[in-house]
């Protein structure tokens, strides 16, 4: 059988199998709060899957994911606070037009760099192309001096924790720890009633398999077979004339791209913005989800995200002393037992079983294994 | 910025900020020495380093409760046995978590950082189920309350300086340990060539646990050292655990001295940047630069020439 086509025959089950649970089976059962709280989740996938590019297949282990969640998180928060603090909504302050906690810190202006964000086909531009941009100035100064593995890991939460601290020290332009909140329409529709939660639920559904798509077409394609032949023997590749340091660059600038759409995505969902979601504990959050789900497997860290967060909502819910010893703990069994997280569970002990069913049914002619690798 | 203070004022601030400049100095060498030990010569990266800092404060919260309950009359000296304990709790802990988990991990440094994490993360639950959410300080004795005047505009903590002694007391003795014992000189050979230690009779495996162990149990004095200074809760590991990253890899990863420098300068840059720009955007512009540096010269100040 040919392996090197886009969409292998268990890609397209696994595929087929999480657009049934995402437009179909989450909206059916659940109420529309549970299924906003889902829609929440959905955004943290972004990052999980641009996470299993990233250190699953090219061995880079960003901790600082969450500094291009809040990125483009910030972005669309910024086009959403500026269209919401209208003269008439904002009378009240002592200089109207501008965003609340501007005039709660005795600004009196729009600091300049805010200007551009009324506009939203900047906004969006803004919202891939400022993680994208950031990503690539420190994939260049990394990647271009062999930096890597560890050295990486620490540099990059150093970011997460230097952008939390910006935030929050600089209240006037940032809206400091509370965040950007109270965010209301997007170009006159409101974001905030039940009907729109849903669409946009959907909208990021829709998103989040145009992600899977790219994702599934670099592993695919040369540059994914590239980037996993880094990660096991870096050197080789370099020596067979590889530009390794390029390669590196584009893939940990995708996954910002990624994450920067999810982090747009969790603004417009979630109705708010703030550094809880840029720092250390959220960035490496993040790589649990993808972890848990399969670092290996893009359908593994979508599912992932959603039943760590589902375990995190569900558990803090009813035991909130609980939830950090099980966070903890699966932190350890995941990397100690299932180093493949869910996706490996999946190939290793329930898809071979499956398939033996199957084959004695019909005919014994498949040896695809696992919708993930 | 310097225009409204006059040369005195200045040198005296200067002065003041660079004294809380070495407090924080020390602080950051207390920290970095068990990391420098762990990560520097090990290559292992823990995350949980600051909650096995923090149990050695809580260690000290609790001999000091005891002390002040059972035994009032030699108050005075409860801390160097609080001191002691600390380090044979917290490298007790280290002992064991390098039995129970790191050595699986050797072969997988970025899944040895996920799990300490997942590591401090029920540590952190632990101390809050126990000790409760809220901070808790320690009584200090008698003799290191009050501050020594230099000058007139000048004075300086007892309890500061306390910690600097300790501070300098902990890296000689690291240092000793280091290059001129017999363990030390085990530990280099295993971080030149593991393999070829083994082959010479070396027992790699339990060098490793003990300096594991050892690493921890030098972060439980510098958790016990830290209540002379602040007080202690579940968290507060967590907020010097990247600072203290920085230090490390600033300094050379696998250089005593580097690491010392480096907590030094980062120290000195921000306490007396803290003076005059708000607190946050000193660290903010510190933790840039030592960024900035790592980027051109990732190797760190010191770099140890090796052939790997």
């Amino acid at each position: 059988m040919k392996t090197n086509t886009l969409f292998p025959r268990a890609d397209i089950i696994g595929f087929a199998v999480l657009a049934v649970v995402i437009f179909l089976l989450l909206p059916a059962v659940l109420d529309s709060f549970r299924l906003n709280l889902f829609g929440k989740y959905l955004t943290y996938a972004f990052v999980a899957v641009g996470l299993a590019l990233c250190w699953g297949a090219g061995g880079i282990l960003s901790l600082g994911q969450g500094v291009f969640f809040g990125l483009g998180g910030y972005c669309m928060a910024m086009f959403l606070k500026l269209e919401a603090s209208t003269p008439e909504n904002t009378a009240i302050q002592s200089t109207p037009g501008i965003p609340d906690f501007m005039d709660w810190n005795q600004l009196t202006a729009l600091p300049w760099w805010w200007e551009p964000f009324y506009s939203l086909p900047f906004t969006i531009l803004a919202v891939v192309m400022v993680p994208v941009v950031f990503a690539f100035v420190i994939g260049v100064a990394m990647f271009k001096r062999r930096v890597g593995g560890v050295y990486f890991a620490i540099i990059t939460q150093a970011f997460a924790a230097i952008l939390t601290i910006l935030i929050i020290g600089q209240q006037g332009f940032t809206g400091g720890v509370n965040g950007i909140t109270d965010l209301r329409t997007l170009w006159g529709w409101d974001i905030r009633t039940d009907e729109a939660k849903e669409i946009l639920y959907y909208v990021n559904g829709v998103l989040l398999f145009a992600v899977l798509f790219a994702a599934q077409f670099v592993r695919k394609s040369k540059l994914g077979r590239l980037l996993i032949a880094m990660r096991d023997q870096e050197d080789r590749v370099r020596f067979s004339g590889y530009d390794v340091a390029s390669f590196k660059i584009f893939i940990f600038c995708l996954g910002a791209a990624f994450a920067g759409i999810g982090g747009a995505m969790f603004t417009l969902q979630v109705g708010f913005m703030s550094p809880t979601l840029v720092g250390i504990v959220p960035s490496i959050e993040m790589v649990i989800f993808c972890a848990v789900g399969g670092r290996l497997s893009i359908l593994g860290a979508v599912y992932g995200a959603l039943v760590v967060n589902w375990a995190k909502t569900t558990f803090s819910e009813s035991f909130p002393e609980l939830w950090l010893l099980g966070l903890g703990g699966l932190f350890i069994a995941v990397v100690m037992l299932f180093p493949n997280g869910l996706a490996g569970i999946w190939s290793e002990q329930i898809a071979p079983r499956l398939t033996k069913l199957i084959s004695k049914n019909t005919n014994p002619a498949t040896g695809q294994g696992a919708p993930a690798e | 910025m310097f225009a409204d203070y006059s040369m005195s004022e200045l040198g005296a601030i200067f002065a003041m900020q660079g004294f809380a400049g070495l407090i924080l100095f020390s602080v950051f060498v207390l920290m970095a020495l068990g990391l420098a030990i762990i990560f520097g010569q090990m290559g292992v990266i823990n995350m949980a380093h600051g909650e096995f800092m923090i149990l050695g404060a809580y260690v000290t919260y609790l001999v000091s409760n005891f002390f002040a309950a059972f035994l009032p009359g030699i108050f005075g000296i409860y801390f160097f046995i609080a001191m002691g304990l600390a380090f044979v709790v917290s490298g007790g802990l280290g002992l064991f978590i390098e039995w129970a988990m790191i050595r699986h991990l050797y072969k997988r440094p970025l899944d040895t950082l996920l799990a300490t994490w997942g590591l401090s993360l029920i540590l952190q639950q632990l101390y809050r189920s126990i000790f409760g959410a809220r901070e808790v300080g320690v009584t200090i004795p008698d003799w290191m309350m009050g501050s020594l005047p230099l000058t007139d505009l000048i004075e300086v903590p007892i309890n500061g300086i306390f910690v600097m002694v300790l501070a300098v007391g902990i890296s000689v003795a690291v240092y000793v340990m280091m290059f001129r014992s017999g363990w030390g000189k085990q530990v280099r050979a295993i971080n030149q060539n593991r393999v070829m230690a083994g082959a010479v009779g070396i027992n790699t495996e339990w060098t490793d646990r003990l300096t594991f162990g050892i690493g921890c149990g030098v972060a439980g004095v510098a958790g016990s050292a830290f209540t002379m200074i602040g007080s202690t809760g579940p968290t507060a590991g967590q907020l010097y655990i990247v600072d203290t990253f920085l230090v490390v890899v600033f300094g050379g990863a696998a250089s005593l001295l580097g690491t010392i420098a480096s907590a030094f300068s980062i120290s000195q840059a921000q306490s007396i940047m803290e003076f005059f720009l708000s607190g946050s955007m000193a660290k903010v512009l510190t933790l840039l630069t030592v960024v900035g540096i790592l980027m051109l010269r990732p190797q760190g100040l010191f770099a140890l020439k090796l052939r790997k």
